[in-house]
């Protein structure tokens, strides 16, 4: 008896596998072209020295061994750092606690969420433009309101020392939204027995949230960190709006410097390079990530059982 | 014990007032920016509401003979970036779903976390060889880069959720694949369509960074044309404001009226493009 349905299923599947191939074709097609080619012409073109209007040679690994010698790609591989670490930390508490509030029942919750989430889908250039006129320090809004609360004016933007956090001002403002949307999402999936029991017992609301809320939600805080991580390693178009990765180069993230290398300078080769192991370094933050997760997850059985 | 629940929905209230007014102070300051003449602008303290309304800040912006290029530019690339991708996606998202082919979205990751720019390096040297540089069709087909990822993303995982005993019924009734896929599944697969079309057309409509390098004069798009004003045209801050507002004045009504489909898409994926 338990031999049938299975041999059923496998010989459904192995009928159906060939037959569903002209579905998947033409968009195979397509990401060959505009997504799997250029990531090999990536490679290749990093191994030569490549600049427009110029013959190319082939120059091996050099472009690589280039990097860790150049001040200027040092420099922004930190920016990018701190810049990613503010802008992934600082939406994660604020979105957060938004999606607390957000899953309490109120009037006009449908309208106020979509309020709320008007940031992250405003385009970015019109925003960046705003807040530019905002962060100006003689006639901007924000240094009013700072003397409003008797706090002396900032420079923001145009100081080296206070543009990151300027910048990660922005992103948290425009991205925080999306956090509390993935929690929000995993808050709806508890269910209501463990508060139950929790307030029977005599828990407090900061209890029930810290024992019981946190621990069923932290699976999405994760997923919502890491989605974060990635957007704000690549972030582009609120730096470059704004600043330019300036003044100086003090907000010159990575993306910031591949576009001066392959769009300014036009050297191809090296800004390949760039991109290459910009998406290593990318790919290896969600691989800390991922272990990060996994060693939480262990330490959380183990101390359950 | 009632008090106690006021003393709750006031502290609920407060707490929704605080972490929704950034949003809102700031759209209700673009709108006062747009609105007021440079004097206004440039008044210290600030000014919300000015006695005059400079309302020519907005026909300055629509009455340029530019802006109209620009804007059917955005409706071009935009429009037709997704419609492609609707057309080459939403049969792989059936395909991909049907064949349970999951080491394949892979490849949808692989161009998830990729930066924009990236792409830009080689297609950019590609379209110069082809010599299509001043036309829109580079802009086009980099915005695939965009919107195919996001509807094969959201059509995967919609025509996973979507019964197969309908499909089945279909099949022993004699229709080929193509008819299943055309008169039964895409039918009940609309929904599912529309979140993808809706993000797909916002996030190439607000995208920036393929237009400001393949864009020439004539083939600006609005987001690079706005970046434009600020960098070259010296206007006064009235002007520039409505400009903006206009820019994202579509994306906004489409979030105010597509809430839910913007909601479910976003969080199912959370997909974003360049």
């Amino acid at each position: 008896m338990p031999q049938e349905p299975n041999s059923t299923l496998s010989n459904r599947k192995a009928w159906r596998v060939p037959s569903y191939w002209p579905f998947v074709i033409p968009a195979l097609v397509v990401i060959a072209g505009i997504i799997i080619f250029p990531w090999l012409f990536t490679i290749w073109m990093s191994m030569h020295e490549w600049k427009i209007g110029a013959p190319t040679t082939f120059v091996g690994f050099a472009n690589y061994f280039r990097l860790p010698t150049d001040p200027r790609f040092v420099e922004s591989v930190w920016h990018t750092i701190v810049y990613t670490l503010l802008s992934v930390i600082l939406p994660l508490i604020f979105g957060t606690f938004a999606a607390t509030l957000f899953h309490q029942k109120f009037p006009f919750r449908g309208f106020l969420r979509g309020l709320f989430i008007m940031p992250m889908m405003a385009t970015p250039v019109a925003i960046a433009l705003v807040w530019t006129m905002m962060f100006h320090p003689q006639l901007g809004v924000l240094n009013y309101l700072l003397s409003l609360v008797g706090l002396p004016a900032e420079l923001w933007v145009f100081h080296p020392n206070s543009v990151i956090p300027s910048l990660v001002m922005v992103e948290t403002w425009q991205w925080t939204p999306l956090i509390m949307l993935i929690v929000l999402g995993g808050l709806s999936a508890i269910p209501s027995e463990p508060y139950e029991s929790a307030r029977i017992d005599g828990a407090n609301a900061w209890q029930m949230f810290r024992y019981i809320t946190l621990p069923l939600i932290t699976p999405f805080i994760f997923v919502a960190a890491m989605i974060r991580m990635i957007d704000a390693v690549k972030s582009f178009d609120i730096i470059f709006a704004i600043t330019q990765g300036g003044p100086g180069s003090a907000s010159e993230t990575i993306n910031l410097y591949l576009y001066s290398v392959a769009f300014v300078y036009y050297d191809i080769g090296y800004g390949s390079a760039i991109a290459v192991v910009f998406f290593i370094i990318i790919v290896l933050l969600a691989a800390i990530m991922l272990y990060m997760r996994q060693r939480m997850h262990w330490n959380q059985t183990g101390g359950a059982a | 014990m009632n008090v106690r629940a006021l003393l709750g929905n006031i502290g609920l209230g407060l707490g929704i007032f605080i972490i929704v007014s950034p949003a809102i102070l700031f759209f209700i300051w673009m709108i006062s920016l747009s609105v007021k003449f440079e004097i206004d602008n440039a008044s210290f303290p600030p000014i919300l509401i000015p006695e005059r309304f400079a309302w020519e800040n907005y026909t300055a912006v629509l009455n340029s003979n530019r802006f109209t290029t620009y804007f059917f530019n955005s409706l071009i690339v935009t429009g037709s970036a997704t419609l492609a991708a609707l057309l080459v996606g939403v049969p792989a998202g059936y395909g991909i779903a049907r064949m349970q082919a999951h080491k394949s979205t892979i490849v949808i990751l692989i161009a998830r976390i990729t930066p924009g720019l990236s792409y830009l390096i080689p297609l950019f040297l590609l379209f110069q060889w082809f010599g299509v540089l001043g036309t829109l069709w580079p802009q086009v087909i980099i915005h695939l880069v965009v919107t195919v990822p996001i509807v094969i993303w959201i059509m995967i995982g919609y025509f996973e959720t979507t019964p197969m005993e309908l499909e089945e019924a279909a099949v022993i009734d004699g229709a080929t694949r193509w008819q299943v896929f055309r008169h039964v599944a895409l039918p009940i697969a609309m929904p599912g369509i529309a979140v993808a079309f809706i993000l797909a057309i916002i996030f190439s409509w607000n995208n920036f960074v393929f237009g400001i390098v393949l864009a020439s004069r004539g083939t600006r798009t609005l987001p690079v044309a706005v970046y434009n004003m600020i960098s070259f045209d010296q206007l006064s801050w009235g002007p520039l404001a409505a400009a903006a507002l206009i820019v994202t004045l579509p994306v906004l009504l489409l979030t105010v009226f597509a809430q839910r489909q913007i909601v479910a898409g976003l969080t199912d994926g959370a997909v974003k493009g360049g």
